[in-house]
Formats: structure tokens, C-alpha cells, sequence
């Protein structure tokens, strides 16, 4: 049975707690090949790739190495076996150079000294095979993005990797340090190096890979030679999901502006961003990981600087600097995570929904506790938050309470200008419906509401506008009534709408 | 709220008042002296002042925070108290500003944690030694002897047969009960403690609380210092020397979570009050000082030990 396959993964499953994040997925590497692995956020891409490098377990399935089956207990034995991996967020150390990295925890030593002088001359040689001529002594931390990324390539050359794993190398990278890291990645897999690519940027795609794997929704789709596939077939296999959920949208009457962004610039996160924002719409902004959506919401309620732009609201030009401002100007802002940034979960339903408006319900510093638990039992009841009471800690609610007890936080301290985050990431089917019922609600009462999104259906189900923003710019404008997931796909890589 | 809702919220705090029972009942048992009003009485007042640091301490620790400053700024505290009242200055005035000296030292450790971004240990840290190289600078290193009967009414009063510092102390600790669970602050407090990032989000000003909480720390300490300098009669650079590790192992054992968020003043003062006994007990019982320390680091441990068991039986 001989064959040219460093790697088979046959029907790898693997679920979560109430997801099933692989389902018998296949995939497998040819020898010296690079193996683009593409598919939308949350497709499944990582967990498969964790399962490679022993991060996760698989539930079932078999993974066989040069045609011998073998299992892959942990990210020290996926090492041993020959798999290396190169994060996105790079795993180095920043205080110890260079070759100290490479070798970190395998120093050469002799009579347990560590002998500096041949660990850096090997880490040179290394970095010369990787066409790399900085020196192996300067620390990480005063490396470019692109030198840490060949310290972390060099690391697992050293390692005798024979299969790299590389999430997203290019994301901070320029076009020149790009081309770089292609030409390496072609010396590699003429060193017979097999790689496994994960990207979401097309045009690389094609220039650098041989043969493409698409995943969604935790389902392999299909793999291709690149040579066979064009961008919008592609496209096509990523986002061509059934619509099994449904979409309760009602559309409200669209009243007067009231939040108009002109102009907003923040460092190289935001460039340039304007648009309008009324009464009784869900505007819905659609982009990839890192397009900054996040950071445009952050700079709106006032939590990061702004250095131009101007913001309006109602009509009137402020200068928003702190959150306590944005909420006393109506804003509330549920954050994409509810447990690190939107609840305090060791605090009671109650304590939680007033936080941003104890201020209110206080007279010389003293809380009314009538007052609150008034106001807080209303939301617990309209919102239906299923809760023991309102003396529970939020700690102990499920996904869906919890995401209800953040809304109700904000329409407590009586905001009009919502912005959700990922509103119903981690939540279940039944408390995504009443989510969106909520919203619902809220636009037929005139609130407006900014809705970011990275799920495609949800931001076509219940938007009414749809701003797309890649690399730090609004890069189209759609009207949610006819655009489609290809276009919104398009416009998010970078292609013109 | 239901008594078994009551309890189930604050069960910790029946089981430290529970450990508090049996540990006087043992000292009752071996030494029947120890439970007269007269010993009582005593013990109160020599748990007083590490109590009064422990409900700043309190405040700070459900902030996810550490004052490790107490000890030394209650010395400072004292020393420039001591000095005001030597040179005359009217007793009022001179209270105030000892004890805004502790406040003021406490600000300025929130200010290094607030707007310099240090973590709470190191600022305190610094603090500690900075505090207690002025005191002692301050003073040449000798003691302050000798004050008013007026004065000294402080720590030797006993209005109602209650000694002036149990008084002080029972007063402080319905204060910070009533901060705590019924004002603006108490709640931002725990909130902090909770998350400070969604605090943030709220839009609490965390950085003006937190310096706040910091002062009333320092404050509390100055207040402490006021009443062991009228105890003794004098007021000494190197006082205070560990209270800052007393005033942290009684709010631990009294249930307050060093990772914040958590936590109850009253249980602090039972914490406080199971120190004092174990001290005073342990000394009728002629055990030595030497081992009446390891005693008590025991119990801090144990304390701790079963509460993590406790906590994790409930979930």
C-alpha cells in the first residue's frame, strides 16, 4: 500500500458540550504539498487542527502518519511525532532571544551549563536554511512579526517537523514579508515539508496552495486541486449553509437619525469609518476576525481614543470619552464576551442589571433597594430571564439568561442606541429565537441597534442595512433585502462590492 | 428572603461563627477562667485594633486587591499624632490629621494602582517600607511617651462597662456593614472585586472608587493607630510591625476570597475575634508564644482548607 500520504484523518468527530464541532471529517496531506484548510469562523478548522497537534482529543475517528495508524495524546507527543504548529498569536517567549527559543527546553548543555556558544550557532544555521541572516542572539521581543514567525518556523525545523501547521501566517504581515515567507514555504516543501495552510485570504490561496479542504459548520465540504477551483465556487462551498434557523425579523419604521459617525480614525485599526444610524433599524456589521468591528464599537463607547472623526448623536457633536458618558447618552454596548466583559458573575441577577444605573436608584450614596428590585423584577419578567430570582448570581444562568440579564442591564439604564456583539454566540436555538424577538421588540419601540455579527444568516436574517468592514474600513454597503452570503463573503475579503 | 435562602448565602459566615463557638467552648472546657466578663472583655479589646485594620483590609481584598501598608502606616499614623499632641496641638485637630495621614497615605497607594497601573502588592510593598522609614525618620527612632488623661480616655474609658476600643470596634464594623451592603461604594466594591473590565463597561469610574477604597484602608489604619497609642500610653516607629498579616489572616478566615468579589465584614470580625481567643486562650493555657504561632498559622490554613471544601460540596 504504498502511496505518497504523510497524513490521513479519517472521519474525526469531535463534539462539545452541546455542539458538535467536527462530524467525521476527512482530510489528508500529501507529502511536500501545501493543504489549504479554509472555511468561516467557527467552521471547524482550529478544532481539527488542535486535534493534530494534541491540544484536543478526538471522539472517534482514525489518524494515520506515513500510513500507520497512530494516536496523538498531547501537544508534546504531536511534537515527537513530527507535527509542528505556527500560531497566529506566536508562542515565543519575548525576553529570551532568539536561539533560546528555538531550543527552549532542549538547550545544549554540557556538565548542565547550557553551552550558549554551539546553541547559537546552530540556531544560525537553522535561520540560514530559512534564508534568514539576522542575529540568533537578538531578543524576541525586538523582532519584526516576520523574524518571529521564522524563529517559530526554525523551532520546529529543529524539532524535525516534517508537517507545519500554519494558522494564518500572513495576518500581520506586509506584502514584501509575504512574499518572503512564500518563498520559504516553497524551499520547505522541497525539503519534502508538508503544510497545512489556514487562511482566509483568497488570493493567497491560490498562490501558494496546491490543494484546498473547505469545512462548515463542523462538515467537510469537499477538496480540491486549487488549479480546479475558482474563488466564487469557493465562496459558494464556505457559506452555502442551510437555513435551518429561523429568522423572526419584523421590520420597524425607520425614524430620525440618531447616531451619524463621520470620518472615524483610530491608529491602523479603524480608518476612516462613517455611516448613520436611525431609529427603529438594525444595522448589522458584517467582517472577519480582526476587521475591526470590535474596536469601532469600542471607539463609539468611548472606552479607546479616537485620533479623528467626529461622532453625533441625536443630532448633537460629542466628544465621547468614557463609557459613563456614552450611557448617559443612551449607548449600551453587549460585549462578545458576556463573562469577561459583560457580567460580573459573582453578583446577584439584580446587582447586574443596575450596575450601569446605580447612580439612579441611589440618594447620598445609598442604594434603594425597592427601587432596584422594582426596576429589576420587570426585567426579569418581560425578559423572561429563567432565574431562581433576582438574588441568584448570574454565575449560575444559562448562556441565553445570561446574555438576557447584559440587555436588560443596558435598557435599565434606559438605552437607545444598542450595540451588540456577537449577540447570540454560545447561546442555544431556543434563547437565539427569543433574542431576536427581543430585538424585535426593541426596534418596533425606536431603539437602534448596531449588530455585529460573524454569522452570515443572522446578519442577513435581521438587519435591515449591512455595513462590511475588511482591514479597518467599511469596504460596501448592502440592503439586507437582496444582498446574499457570497456578496457579504466577497466584500469581507477584500474584494470591491 | 427565606431563612434557608439566608443561610445558603451566608453559610460561610455561620461556619466561622460555628468554628468561633467551639473554639471557646474548648478554651472553656481547659481553662475555666476564660470565660469571665472580665477575660471577655479583654480579649475584645486586644482584638480591637487588628480588627478595625482588617475591616479596611476587608474592603480592599473583595476589590481582588492587598494593602500590605497597614501596619507601617498605622506607625507613622501614631508618630505624627503622638508628635501634634506633644506640641499642644487641641485634641480634635490632632485626631484629625493622624488619621488623615492614614487616609492620605492610602490614597496614594490607590493613586500608584489606579492611575500608575502597579499591582496592589508591589505598591503596598513599597508603601510598607516607605511608611515605616518615615516613621521612624520622624521620630529618631524613639518612642513618643506621655499624653492627657483626655486623650488617653481612648483606650482606659469604659462608658457602660464596655471598653473604648470594643466601642470603636463594634461602631466601625456596623459602618462597613452599612458600606458594604447598602451604599453606591459597597456595591462598586464587590463589582470591582467581580470583573473590573465589565465594571468599567458600565460605566463606574473604577479608578476613583478603588482610590477611595485604598483611603478608607489607610483611614482605618490611622484610626487604629490612635487607639493603640492612647492604650500605651506612647507611640512607638516600629508599632504595628505584622498587623498587616493579621489584618489579611482575619479576613481570610472570616471567609473574604483573595481572588474578590467576595466576602463579609462581620465574618472578618468573627476571623479577627477566633485570632484574639486562640492568642489569649493559648496564653492562659501557658503555651509559648513560639508555639502559639504555629497555632495560628495552622488554623489559617485549615480555615481556608475547609472552606474550599465547603465551597466546592455546595456547587
Amino acid at each position: 500500500m504504498e502511496n505518497n500520504l504523510a497524513l490521513q484523518m479519517r472521519a474525526i468527530r469531535k463534539t462539545f458540550p452541546g455542539v458538535v464541532a467536527l462530524n467525521n471529517v476527512d482530510f489528508d496531506l500529501r507529502r511536500g504539498e501545501v493543504h489549504i484548510l479554509l472555511g468561516e469562523n467557527g467552521a471547524g478548522k482550529s478544532t481539527l487542527m488542535k486535534i493534530l497537534s494534541g491540544a484536543y482529543q478526538k471522539d472517534s475517528g482514525k489518524i494515520l502518519l506515513n500510513n500507520r495508524e497512530i494516536e496523538i495524546k498531547n501537544p508534546r507527543h504531536s511534537c515527537e511525532l513530527g507535527i509542528g504548529i505556527i500560531y497566529q498569536e506566536l508562542n515565543l517567549v519575548p525576553h529570551l532571544s532568539a536561539a533560546e527559543n528555538i531550543f527552549l527546553g532542549r538547550e545544549p548543555a554540557a556538565f548542565g551549563l547550557i553551552d550558549k556558544k554551539r546553541m547559537n550557532q546552530s540556531a544560525q544555521r537553522l535561520l540560514a536554511g530559512l534564508g534568514m541572516d539576522f542575529d540568533p542572539q537578538r531578543l524576541v521581543r525586538e523582532l519584526s512579526i516576520a523574524e518571529q514567525q521564522m524563529v517559530e518556523i526554525a523551532k520546529a525545523i529543529s524539532l524535525d517537523a516534517r508537517i507545519l501547521i500554519m494558522d494564518e501566517p500572513t495576518s500581520a504581515l506586509t506584502e514584501r514579508e509575504i512574499k518572503e515567507l512564500f518563498a520559504r514555504i516553497r524551499l520547505l516543501k522541497s525539503d519534502g515539508v508538508s503544510i497545512i495552510y489556514i487562511s482566509h485570504r483568497m488570493e493567497e490561496l491560490f498562490e501558494i496552495g496546491d490543494r484546498v479542504t473547505v469545512l462548515r459548520d463542523g462538515n467537510w465540504v469537499g477538496t480540491h486541486n486549487i488549479a480546479e477551483v475558482t474563488k466564487p465556487e469557493l465562496i459558494r462551498m464556505m457559506v452555502n449553509r442551510e437555513l435551518t434557523q429561523q429568522f423572526p425579523k419584523i421590520k420597524a419604521p425607520r425614524g430620525r437619525e440618531v447616531l451619524r459617525v463621520e470620518g472615524l480614525s483610530r491608529n491602523d485599526a479603524l480608518t476612516r469609518i462613517s455611516f448613520s444610524l436611525y431609529e427603529g433599524e438594525i444595522l448589522g456589521i458584517s467582517g472577519l476576525l480582526g476587521s475591526g468591528r470590535t474596536e469601532l464599537a469600542r471607539a463609539i463607547f468611548g472606552l479607546d481614543k479616537i485620533d479623528a472623526g467626529s461622532i453625533q448623536v441625536k443630532g448633537r457633536l460629542q466628544k465621547i470619552t468614557s463609557p459613563r458618558q456614552a450611557i448617559n447618552l443612551g449607548f449600551g454596548f453587549l460585549t462578545e464576551d458576556r463573562k469577561t466583559q459583560g457580567l460580573v458573575l459573582p453578583l446577584s441577577v439584580q446587582e447586574n442589571i443596575c450596575l450601569p444605573s446605580v447612580e439612579r436608584f441611589s440618594r447620598f450614596g445609598v442604594v434603594s433597594n425597592s427601587e432596584e428590585t422594582e426596576a429589576a423584577g420587570r426585567f426579569l419578567k418581560d425578559l423572561r430571564i429563567k432565574a431562581t430570582g433576582l438574588g441568584q448570581r448570574v454565575i449560575y444562568l444559562s448562556g441565553g439568561n445570561q446574555q438576557k440579564v447584559v440587555l436588560s442591564k443596558w435598557l435599565c439604564s434606559n438605552g437607545n442606541i444598542l450595540i451588540f456583539d456577537e449577540p447570540t454566540r454560545g447561546i442555544d436555538v431556543g434563547s437565539k429565537a427569543e433574542i431576536y424577538q427581543l430585538m424585535n421588540q426593541l426596534t418596533a419601540a425606536g431603539t437602534a441597534i448596531l449588530m455585529i455579527s460573524s454569522d452570515l444568516p443572522e446578519i442577513l436574517g435581521m438587519s435591515d442595512r449591512i455595513l462590511v468592514m475588511h482591514q479597518g474600513r467599511i469596504n460596501g454597503e448592502f440592503s439586507a433585502a437582496d444582498a446574499t452570503q457570497e456578496q457579504i463573503l466577497h466584500c469581507a475579503l477584500g474584494e470591491a462590492a | 428572603m427565606t431563612l434557608k435562602a439566608y443561610v445558603a448565602l451566608h453559610g460561610r459566615q455561620f461556619g466561622t461563627l460555628f468554628g468561633l463557638i467551639v473554639l471557646c467552648a474548648v478554651m472553656w472546657i481547659l481553662t475555666p477562667h476564660f470565660l469571665t466578663v472580665s477575660n471577655l472583655l479583654n480579649v475584645a479589646e486586644q482584638t480591637a485594633i487588628i480588627a478595625i485594620i482588617a475591616a479596611g483590609m476587608t474592603f480592599v481584598i473583595i476589590t481582588a486587591g492587598i494593602d500590605l501598608s497597614v501596619g507601617s502606616v498605622l506607625a507613622f499614623s501614631g508618630v505624627v499624632l503622638a508628635s501634634l499632641l506633644q506640641k499642644g496641638v487641641p485634641l480634635v485637630p490632632a485626631l484629625a490629621i493622624g488619621i488623615g495621614v492614614g487616609f492620605f497615605t492610602g490614597v496614594l497607594n490607590g493613586l500608584l494602582i489606579t492611575i500608575g497601573r502597579l499591582p496592589p502588592f508591589i505598591a503596598t510593598l513599597g508603601m510598607m517600607s516607605v511608611a515605616r522609614g518615615a516613621a521612624l525618620l520622624y521620630t529618631g527612632g524613639r518612642p513618643i511617651s506621655g499624653f492627657s488623661d483626655s486623650f488617653r480616655y481612648l483606650a482606659t474609658g469604659k462608658p457602660l462597662g464596655i471598653p473604648m476600643p470594643v466601642l470603636a470596634m463594634l461602631a466601625i464594623f456596623f459602618m462597613a456593614y452599612f458600606l458594604l451592603t447598602k451604599t453606591k461604594l459597597g456595591r462598586y466594591t464587590y463589582a470591582i472585586g467581580g470583573n473590573e473590565e465589565a465594571t468599567i463597561l458600565s460605566g463606574v469610574n473604577v479608578r476613583l472608587y478603588k482610590t477611595l477604597i485604598y483611603g478608607i484602608c489607610g483611614g482605618l489604619a490611622g484610626l487604629a493607630a490612635t487607639i493603640l497609642t492612647a492604650r500605651l500610653n506612647s507611640a512607638q516607629p516600629i508599632a504595628g510591625m505584622n498587623y498587616e498579616l493579621d489584618a489579611i489572616a482575619a479576613t481570610v478566615i472570616g471567609g473574604t476570597s483573595l481572588m474578590g468579589g467576595e466576602g463579609h465584614v462581620f465574618g472578618t470580625l468573627i476571623g479577627a475575634l477566633i485570632i484574639g481567643v486562640l492568642r489569649n486562650g493559648l496564653t492562659l493555657l501557658n503555651i509559648s508564644s513560639f508555639a502559639q504561632q504555629i497555632i495560628i498559622g495552622l488554623v489559617i490554613i485549615v480555615a481556608v482548607l475547609l472552606d474550599m471544601a465547603l465551597k466546592k460540596s455546595r456547587r
